[in-house]
């Protein structure tokens, strides 16, 4: 007989914690949408950390973090967002893999430089599916936010002993550009409107969680025609949403599966991780792209997310590295900077030192 | 309203059309007013589609006028689909498709107005009826499940007789409750979760859309027949507390 799998007990939790994969599909006609990380790439990081696959479902983090301890040793991994991250008194890097011993607490807290952390654990996390996924939407009523005391099932681990590695993530966080193609009413807005979206700076909003982002234009609010009564059509995560004030939401994978207010464009899927990492104050603009730029741009962000196993390196215990891996209220702008893979659309680094005292994400106004 | 519509747009031969969705998605439009024979023809559009198995198809729904394909975004011939699509479309009068097999009428007791219906004066004075007209056209109608969307198992509902066609909010309401009977532009909407919406809030019902632990998840089925019966505060308190199935004191028919 096989040992029974190790557990994960949450000793401590902030708000905004909730178990996450690569999405629920299946069930759009019936009014359930993807949900899903808020950040995909974190997902495809977290996995090549560990040498799994990036379906298995891992502990997202939106600002606040927690503590947790394992029944057995277990392996970790940290990305998204970098956070303070201890096991037991011993301070460890983010962006890396780790040895969790058994009974021995791994704490994290106060994400810097985004909004989104991951904890992903050696084999996944094995709670029961809703619905075939393992997403959490708590507003639609599938799964809940994590809290103290809860005990959650974890995968066999198929990797035991591949720990210490680390990677450099790809560019996301700060804000920047972000690529859309039109959407199904943005034939709606006037074509100077359309201009000005892609000329002007937004600042992404305090207000905004997994399902949306508000973003805040450099000028006067959008009008479309018939805008409070245009019938009530498909939605798809990106849709920029003009609600009633003119003011832009952009849909991330909690959003409702059909709405009623237009959308001025879409963004693509592969830059929706820099929406959901851009914390308040960052700026953020759009430029409308072809389809075959799109699909371009797609197919490069898939070519990156299938290196990344290649591109996990060994933890080095070097002093100096060790310092600069610690401080990770240096990640956004360290991380812009080399922009490696050609993915880096546009300033990020600017706007990460302001970002690190905004205000937390804790106030949350849906749409 | 709406053969008009269907036959001014046919002549134009603006619908049916066939629209990308980001590069995620096609929405297959049989209309861009709302009709009953448009609702139809994307039901069995819907239906059809899947049927035929087309490659680069990962997922099929439909919203109230249209049928929606999630298609793999790099999948290489996004044109030879269309034309696919465009093939079946011509293939016969789908504003004629019959509704779907198995559907029902539910009866749903629902509080109309007070606090849990707080616009339901606001509603009133847009729709232009009196008081006792407007309660006697809401619940002498008998609307049609039109899609399910917007969240788990929640139908948009129509529709109404044209006095309801009322635009919705310019400002969200923060919060409406599970349960919560909306309306505007001819719909009415039963919320399956608690949401913020741009619709006013004009009752609440016990009836509860999704049931993530139950047998059959999703209450609801395009094509369902609902009509909504005025119950007081105090009988809804009643069926809140006695009701252990989800139905909230629905009585339930299956139409032949």
């Amino acid at each position: 007989m096989s040992p029974p799998c190790p557990k994960l007990q949450v000793l401590a939790a902030g708000p905004g914690i909730s178990v996450q994969d690569l999405g629920r599909f299946g069930y759009l006609g019936q009014g359930v949408s993807a949900s899903g990380a808020a950040d995909l790439i974190a997902m495809h990081e977290g996995a090549a950390l560990l040498g799994q696959s990036p379906a298995l479902a891992a502990i997202e983090m939106a600002g606040a973090g927690g503590s947790f301890s394992a029944t057995q040793d277990i392996r970790i991994s940290l990305t998204g967002a970098p956070m303070a991250a201890r096991i037991g008194d011993m301070p460890v890097a983010w962006n890396a893999s780790h040895l969790l011993p058994a009974n021995v607490s791994l704490v994290l807290g106060g994400a810097r430089g985004g909004v989104y952390s991951y904890l992903h654990i050696g084999g996944g996390v094995a709670t029961p599916p809703l619905l075939g996924a393992r997403a959490t939407n708590a507003a639609a009523g599938l799964g809940r936010a994590l809290a103290a005391g809860d005990v959650l099932a974890l995968g066999r681990d198929a990797k035991a002993g591949m720990v210490n590695q680390r990677l450099d993530p790809l560019p996301r966080f700060g804000g920047g550009l972000l690529r859309i193609v039109p959407s199904l009413q943005t034939g709606l807005f006037s074509q100077a409107d359309l201009e000005r979206f892609c000329a002007i700076p937004f600042a992404r909003d305090p207000r905004g969680n997994r399902m949306g982002v508000k973003v805040l234009p450099d000028g006067a609010p959008f009008r479309s025609e018939g805008q409070l009564t245009i019938l009530s059509e498909i939605i798809v995560p990106g849709d920029i949403q003009m609600t009633g004030d003119g003011v832009p939401y952009v849909l991330l994978n909690d959003c409702q599966t059909t709405g009623g207010y237009p959308r001025i464009g879409t963004v693509l899927p592969c830059d929706l991780p820099r929406v959901a990492q851009a914390l308040p104050g960052a700026v953020l603009r759009f430029a409308f792209v072809s389809a075959d730029e799109g699909r371009a741009a797609l197919r490069q962000t898939q070519t990156a997310l299938a290196a990344l196993p290649r591109a996990v390196v060994p933890l080095v215990r070097d002093p100096h590295q060790m310092q600069d891996l610690l401080s990770y209220n240096l990640v956004g702008g360290v991380i812009s900077a080399l922009a490696p893979d050609g993915l880096d659309h546009g300033p990020t680094d600017a706007n990460t030192d302001a970002n690190t005292d905004a205000q937390p994400i804790a106030e949350r106004e849906a749409r | 309203m709406s053969e008009t519509t269907i036959s001014d747009a046919a002549r134009t031969g603006a619908f049916p059309q066939i629209a990308p969705v980001g590069l995620g998605g096609l929405l297959v439009r049989f209309s861009d007013q709302l009709s009953e024979a448009a609702n139809r023809a994307a039901l069995a559009f819907r239906a059809e589609v899947a049927l035929q198995g087309f490659a680069g198809v990962e997922e099929l729904s439909t919203s109230l006028t249209g049928t929606f394909l999630r298609i793999d975004p790099l999948y290489p011939d996004v044109a030879g689909l269309c034309a696919q699509l465009q093939r079946l479309l011509d293939s016969r009068d789908w504003y004629a498709a019959p509704l779907p097999q198995g559907r029902r009428h539910l009866r749903i007791p629902c509080v109309i107005g007070g606090s849990h219906g707080p616009q339901w004066g606001d509603a009133v004075a847009a729709s232009g009826l009196a008081a006792d007209q407007a309660l006697a056209s809401l619940t002498r109608s008998t609307v049609r499940v039109l899609t399910i969307g917007f969240a788990p198992g929640q139908p948009y509902m129509g529709q109404l007789p044209p006095e309801w066609n009322i635009p919705r909010l310019s400002q969200l309401t923060p919060q409406v409750p599970e349960g919560a009977l909306v309306i505007a532009i001819r719909q009415l909407i039963i919320f399956s979760a608690a949401t913020p919406t741009g619709w006013r809030h004009i009752g609440q019902s016990a009836f509860r859309l999704f049931r993530p632990d139950a047998d059959r998840p999703f209450a609801l089925n395009p094509g369902d027949e609902v009509s909504i019966r005025a119950i007081s505060a105090e009988e809804y308190e009643n069926i809140l507390a006695q009701d252990r199935t989800g139905d909230g004191g629905a009585q339930i028919e299956v139409l032949a």
